[in-house]
């Protein structure tokens, strides 16, 4: 299925054009199911440029999602590409990473599936250090099943399940990632591309449990049902609202629906990974 | 970045220009790449895709140095950008002319008068 | 470094030889949660598989050892868990995931009291529907029950093989009786296990010429690639088409259930293993499976002293069930006597087979204790009429 158009500077065409990053993509199923102007197009993207700048061999590297509309990504991805249940994409991917240990395993998936269902396996992979890369979307609801509030939603934002203004406080993810474990522990919103592509590649060539946060509401719910505008606005708003302070404590990191957004790469730490330890008690115990 | 003075061995620089490829079908008319483009070459056009959105259109192609912004940021990965071998544009100075966004326009060095500012202002 | 295989003979409590079985069968993966009373699977394994260059990770809890060994088993590696009830209650939605993506593993169950947290340490065989119906959907399971720790040894070999030949999670149904009782097991030597290991499929075809989930032969099972080698494999536990992709149409629906409930049904007579003794003419035949295999014989010795000509179908699979077994045998003989610890599961497979044509009757217990010979030979004379 190609898209064409013959529409270029200075009066050239093309029979068909492709996009520097469509080897990375399964091109017989694009167009993606994202609607207009949402983040995790904009996350694969530059995940897809990640891979390529990192130098990582396409064939040894793997992405596991979960479901929801971030957990698409592992369907739209030309990787080994699993999607699997609900929650588990983290201990599906240790047990990918474990049995074979050359592969770079990436988890795509959002907020709802990894930090509310999937929360227990993401603090634990995280304390273990396990040598996988989670990129987490944080779209701040549970965009596939209709609106639903999900456990980053800010407080006093409306959802589907809470129609009066959410109450709970909210997960301040890169807070959960350090204290957890995680050796890498990034956030940023759509907009810095360039800064996320860059995190992204010193996560895929970092060994250890690598966490990077990507801000992008769902325009389709989210911010239409809370009358933010458009995505356009939002990524408008973002230029106006996020801090970008590297090494910040997380624990500053809280997200409310108008305040500032921190963003950075807040821990970049050396420890050894779950393999390395192992190995390493193993030759202790021989 | 605004410059108190000419730097003394702009002569030798050059910076790069770029040519935009837009697969228009793919655009869902989001408007990132027009809004956060830092030289103001894209614009929304008159025209439909089949999906029904406004595609970009490449307003100002001489303006594009090949930051690479749009070829990351698209959701869709319906435009990007390539090297123009053909073109530089070469900063001579402060430039007059204002385009979106307040970005200063670039011209051919031949066309310049000598004044030009050759500053790619920083996207994200 | 030690030996995988233990060749010799042991005195294994049967989670210890269920661990080794599944290491002879070439398992190099386990991950797993502690609970009574499999918890000994992994400890074995914990001591086992660091020793002999394989992979254990005690998980978090069930449904991520659940997640891991399919993720595992897709690295390429044989890949089991052990637990209980409680357990596969957890595991239900990834071992569904397993059956759609078609992921060759072993779940052991040794099966304790229920429902609920029930009797932890004391053994019951109540979750033999769980294990075939227990995953929302259509699907068909492959699961076996020994009777031994010999019997668990070497069915795990066979749970592997299993697992390899239909691209199937294989569930292992022991209980608690045969987990924690100590028996003598012999392991013969490893060429011989190796001999009858059956290896996963691979693609025939290079990378680009390949579609994960088309079957090339007509085994209705696809080849499977691993990870990492080129295929850019996409399995998703959404209905999919040919080559892995979503597709959610009735069409697709139709043509992929059916394959994968076929795959296992129509192969029923070829999967299906059990033992039949003196079966024609008889007046009962008794069923049993697992731990109910070792204690009828004395109850039919001392049936057939009263004159009742009994048989014994002793199923080795429970499933899938061997159902035409029953149905030929309903016409012959006068009754069937279903032992099993629970207050009816087998039996109504039993009944439905037997299609009225033979009585059935059930010799149940709620777990927790055995049968005492009396009530066994109670129920074979009544099934006897």
């Amino acid at each position: 299925m190609s898209e064409k158009s013959t529409k270029t500077v200075a009066g050239d065409s093309r029979e068909k054009m492709s996009h520097p990053m469509e080897r990375y993509l399964r091109m017989e199923r694009i167009p993606h199911i994202w609607c207009a102007g949402c983040s995790i197009g904009i996350a694969v993207n530059a995940f897809c440029h990640a891979v390529q700048e990192a130098g990582l061999d396409q064939e040894k590297v793997a992405v596991v999602s979960g479901i929801g509309c971030t957990g698409r990504a592992a369907g739209y991805l030309r990787f080994d590409s699993f999607h699997t249940t609900h929650g588990r994409a983290i201990p599906f991917a240790t047990g990918l990473k474990l049995a074979n240990p050359e592969l770079t395993v990436v988890v795509i998936s959002g907020d709802g599936d990894l930090i509310s269902i999937g929360g227990n396996h993401f603090i634990h992979a995280a304390r273990r250090n396990v040598d996988i890369n989670v990129i987490c979307v944080n779209n701040f609801i549970y965009g596939m099943t209709g609106g639903q509030v999900s456990p980053t939603t800010p407080l006093s934002a409306h959802t589907s399940t809470t129609p009066y203004g959410n109450f709970e406080p909210p997960f301040n993810l890169p807070y959960l990632a350090l204290s957890s474990g995680a050796v890498y522990v990034a956030r940023w919103t759509a907009l810095h591309v360039r800064r996320m592509k860059r995190s992204m590649v010193e996560a895929l060539r970092k060994s250890g449990f690598c966490f990077i946060e990507i801000v992008g509401p769902c325009p389709t719910i989210y911010v239409r049902r809370n009358r933010l505008g458009t995505s356009l606005d939002i990524m408008k708003d973002f230029r106006e609202r996020s801090v970008v302070r590297h090494g910040a404590d997380p624990k500053e990191a809280d997200l409310t629906m108008t305040g500032p957004v921190l963003c950075g790469k807040f821990a970049d730490i050396e420890k050894e990974t779950f393999t390395e330890v192992v190995r390493r008690n193993l030759e202790a115990a021989q | 970045m605004r410059m108190w003075r000419r730097p003394l061995d702009s002569d030798g620089i050059r910076v790069p220009g770029g040519r935009i490829f837009v697969i228009k079908n793919r655009c869902k008319g989001c408007g990132f790449c027009i809004e956060f483009c830092p030289r103001g070459v894209l614009e929304f056009s008159d025209e439909f895709n089949v999906k029904g959105y406004h595609p970009p259109e490449v307003a100002h192609p001489e303006r594009c140095v090949n930051c690479g912004l749009c070829t990351l940021l698209c959701p869709e990965f319906a435009i990007f950008s390539e090297p123009d071998e053909e073109r530089d544009a070469a900063p001579d100075g402060e430039s007059e002319e204002r385009g979106k966004n307040d970005a200063p326009v670039v011209r051919r060095a031949s066309q310049t008068s000598g004044k030009g500012d050759g500053d790619a202002t920083g996207g994200a | 470094m030690q030996p995988a295989v233990l060749e010799g003979e042991h005195f294994w409590q049967g989670d210890i030889a269920v661990a080794e079985g599944a290491l002879a069968a070439g398992c190099r993966f386990f991950a797993g949660y502690p609970i009574t009373p499999a918890s000994e699977v992994a400890e074995r394994m914990a001591e086992r598989l660091p020793r002999i260059g394989g992979v254990v990770i005690q998980m978090e809890d069930e449904i991520g050892s659940m997640a891991a060994i399919l993720g595992a088993s897709w690295g390429g590696a044989k890949a089991v868990t052990a637990t209980s009830g409680p357990g596969i209650s957890l595991m239900l939605e990834n071992i569904g995931l397993g059956v759609m993506m078609e992921v060759p593993c072993v779940v052991v169950n040794v099966q304790r009291g229920g429902p609920s947290t029930g009797l932890p340490t004391l053994w019951a065989q109540a979750d033999v529907m769980q294990a075939r119906w227990g995953g929302h959907g259509d699907y068909e399971i492959i699961a076996y029950a020994p009777s031994s720790p010999q019997e668990g040894f070497d069915m795990m070999i066979d749970c592997f093989n299993s697992a390899e030949r239909w691209r199937t999670p294989v569930i292992l149904l022991t209980d608690g009786v045969v987990g924690h009782m100590t028996e003598k097991v012999v392991v013969p030597p490893a060429e011989e296990i190796e001999a009858r290991l059956v290896e996963r499929k691979v693609p025939r075809r290079p990378p680009g010429d390949f579609l994960p989930y088309r079957v090339y032969d007509d085994s209705m099972v696809p080849e499977m690639p691993v990870a990492g080698e080129g295929y850019y494999v996409h399995a998703t536990g959404l209905t999919h088409d040919e080559r892995g992709y979503p597709d959610m149409s009735v069409d697709a629906q139709d043509r992929l259930v059916r394959r994968l409930v076929g795959k296992i049904r129509d192969n029923a007579k070829e999967i299906a293993r059990y033992e039949l003794h003196d079966a024609d003419d008889a007046d009962v035949v008794v069923v049993t499976y697992g731990v109910t295999s070792r204690l009828v014989p004395p109850a039919i010795e001392r049936a057939r002293k009263s004159g009742v000509r009994v048989g014994h179908l002793r199923l080795m699979t429970v499933w899938p069930f061997a159902e035409w077994v029953v149905e030929e045998l309903s016409s012959k003989v006068g009754g069937f006597c279903v032992v099993e610890m629970n207050l009816g599961q087998i039996y109504y497979e039993v009944a439905r087979c037997a299609r009225g044509r033979a009585k059935t009757v059930l010799c149940g217990h709620a777990g927790g204790g055995l049968y005492g010979v009396g009530e066994i030979v109670d129920a074979i004379l009544k099934a006897a009429g």
